[in-house]
């Protein structure tokens, strides 16, 4: 099967002011259609640099980014974006939050049709009744809801997540797991999560994907081989335990990659 | 209830100081040519009163087309800085530098460029006192503006119009409402400056300068009345625009 999403041999250095900084360096991630990459790595290592190569906000200096067999040179309306911070829109309420892709990128669509595509998805993720609201009258859970439905309103191939849940406390970040996991089996999409938390990329993710430290190269690809169906009870059990173990101990090679280049 | 708390106090409050001054100078005995006491006021109103009216009309609409002027050159401004770090770099220290000579310095120098454009002049100098501030909130809440917050639109192939439209314009306008409060004072001022220390003048301050040759001092403290009254109208219709175009971002303080 082709790779919906095809990272080849991606360097990149950030020019800075003491001179070029190597941010991404031999970067090699295939991402099948459907999947869901989650991809994990030590702090500061390039994975917010890797979502906006994906997303077409910028070229990399060397490699190709490939998206559904072409050639990733510009942004394109084909992708959805999340974020740690929300950013939601405080002047326009939930239901119109949800809607601003579709404004973008289906002009054309009558408002009635894109007023019953957000309700749908706000009712997958538990958020009917809160069309009418403010941002700032919902909780950061919430919030981080309604930025997913935004993220997913125009259907796009790819869902670009840069770690969503990291601002959420310990049992909201689950409830979103398991909202996150529901809407793919309704919403077929591929993703790529980058994240801090090792439980979550074995929770949601089909595989994940360990970088070593800055400059960022693909470290470690690990498959989870958990059924599709999963629930958090899973994570407790050996499977499960055996893969977070693996990554632990690739996050430390990661980390030692790292500590050694900054000495 | 609480709409008649609203009107209620201020009115109280207003009372309240009238009471006061009017104490004051009666404990005093100060004449009229010390200091007039409200008791005085509606007499010069009442003699006035056209030129009163008149002399509002030309301080309004000198001082909003001086305003207007200022917003759209301080937006614009603003819009330069905000999105080009070389303009921002480049242009920062002239505002600065040109915020702070002290405008009055300017009379002289409008009035010999533009002599006899009394109306010109005084639109001129509400403009120049106020468009500062504008120029510099637009430009910070625009170069401020999160990186995510364009990325979301920018991922999808939005135009820069277009961001510039639909987030950037609506995200900064509660700043810029903030300034607009600040310069709509200050514009007021530019006005009566150059009404003031003109020769021919006209407007409220004009009508002052009148009341200080003939010593008329009820006439005076009317016109200072009369200038409070018009600068209180002027900060209250910016504050309704406020509530009309950037309400979203008041915060319910329970
Ligand atoms: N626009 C930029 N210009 C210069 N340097 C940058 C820029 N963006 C990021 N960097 C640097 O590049 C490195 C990688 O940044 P990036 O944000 O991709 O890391 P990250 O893995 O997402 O970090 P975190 O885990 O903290 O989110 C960091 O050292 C960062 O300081
Ligand atoms: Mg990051």
């Amino acid at each position: 099967m082709d790779n919906l999403i095809d990272i080849k041999g991606v360097r990149h250095a950030y020019r800075t002011k003491a001179g070029p900084l190597p941010v991404l360096d031999g970067l090699d991630i295939q991402v099948a259609e459907s999947e869901f990459c989650a991809v994990v790595g030590p702090s500061g290592c390039g994975k917010s640099t890797l979502t906006r190569l994906v997303a077409g906000l910028m070229r990399p200096d060397e490699g190709e980014v490939w998206l559904h067999g072409k050639r990733v040179t510009s942004p394109r309306k084909t992708v959805g974006m999340a974020f740690q911070n929300p950013v939601l829109l405080e002047w326009r309420n939930i239901l119109d939050n949800v809607i601003l892709p579709l404004e973008i990128v289906a002009p054309s669509m009558p408002r009635r049709d894109r007023v019953a595509r957000a309700e749908a998805l706000l009712e997958m993720v538990g958020l009917s009744g809160f069309e009418g609201k403010r941002p700032s009258e919902l909780s950061g859970g919430m919030r981080q809801r309604a930025s997913l439905c935004r993220a997913i309103v125009h259907k796009p191939d790819v869902l670009i997540m840069d770690e969503p849940f990291g601002a959420l406390d310990n049992f909201t970040r689950e409830d979103l797991w398991q909202t996150m996991r529901d809407l793919r089996a309704k919403e077929p999409f591929t993703a790529v999560l980058i994240t801090h938390d090792l439980r979550e990329s074995v929770f949601l993710g089909d595989q994940v994907i360990v970088l070593s430290g800055r400059p960022a190269r693909t470290q470690y690809v690990l498959d989870v081989t958990l059924p599709d169906d999963r629930t958090i009870d899973i994570l407790y059990e050996r499977e499960a335990g055996e893969m977070l173990h693996i990554l632990r101990d690739q996050i430390k090679i990661a980390q030692g990659r790292g500590a050694a280049e900054a000495q | 209830m609480e709409s008649l708390q609203k009107i209620g106090v201020p009115i109280a409050a207003i009372l309240v100081f009238l009471v006061l001054w009017e104490a004051l100078v009666r404990l005093n005995g100060w004449p009229d040519y010390v200091m007039a006491s409200p008791s005085d006021l509606p007499q010069a109103y009442a003699r006035f009163w056209e030129l009163f009216l008149v002399g509002a009309w030309q301080t309004l609409w000198r001082t909003v087309a001086g305003l207007l002027l200022a917003v759209i050159v301080g937006v614009l401004i603003g819009m330069v800085m905000g999105f080009s770090r070389i303009m921002r770099d480049a242009l920062y220290p002239l505002l600065v530098g040109f915020n702070a000579i002290p405008k009055a310095t300017l009379v002289p120098v409008l009035a010999l460029l533009f002599i006899g454009q009394h109306d010109f002049n005084t639109v001129m100098m509400a403009f120049l006192i106020s468009f500062f501030p504008i120029a510099v909130s637009v430009g910070i809440g625009l170069s401020t503006l999160e990186p995510e917050y364009r990325d979301i639109l920018r991922s999808l192939g939005a135009s820069r119009v277009t961001i510039f439209r639909k987030i950037a314009l609506p995200k900064t306008l509660p700043e810029f409402f903030g300034a607009l409060k600040v310069s709509v004072t200050l514009a007021f001022i530019g006005t009566n400056l150059v009404e003031i220390v003109s020769p021919h003048g006209r407007g409220l301050g004009a009508l002052f300068l009148s009341g200080q040759t003939n010593s008329n001092y009820p006439l005076m403290f009317a016109v200072l009345i009369a200038l409070a009254v018009l600068g209180i109208a002027l900060y209250y219709a910016v504050v309704f625009l406020e509530r009309v175009f950037a309400g979203w971002a008041e915060r319910e303080t329970t």
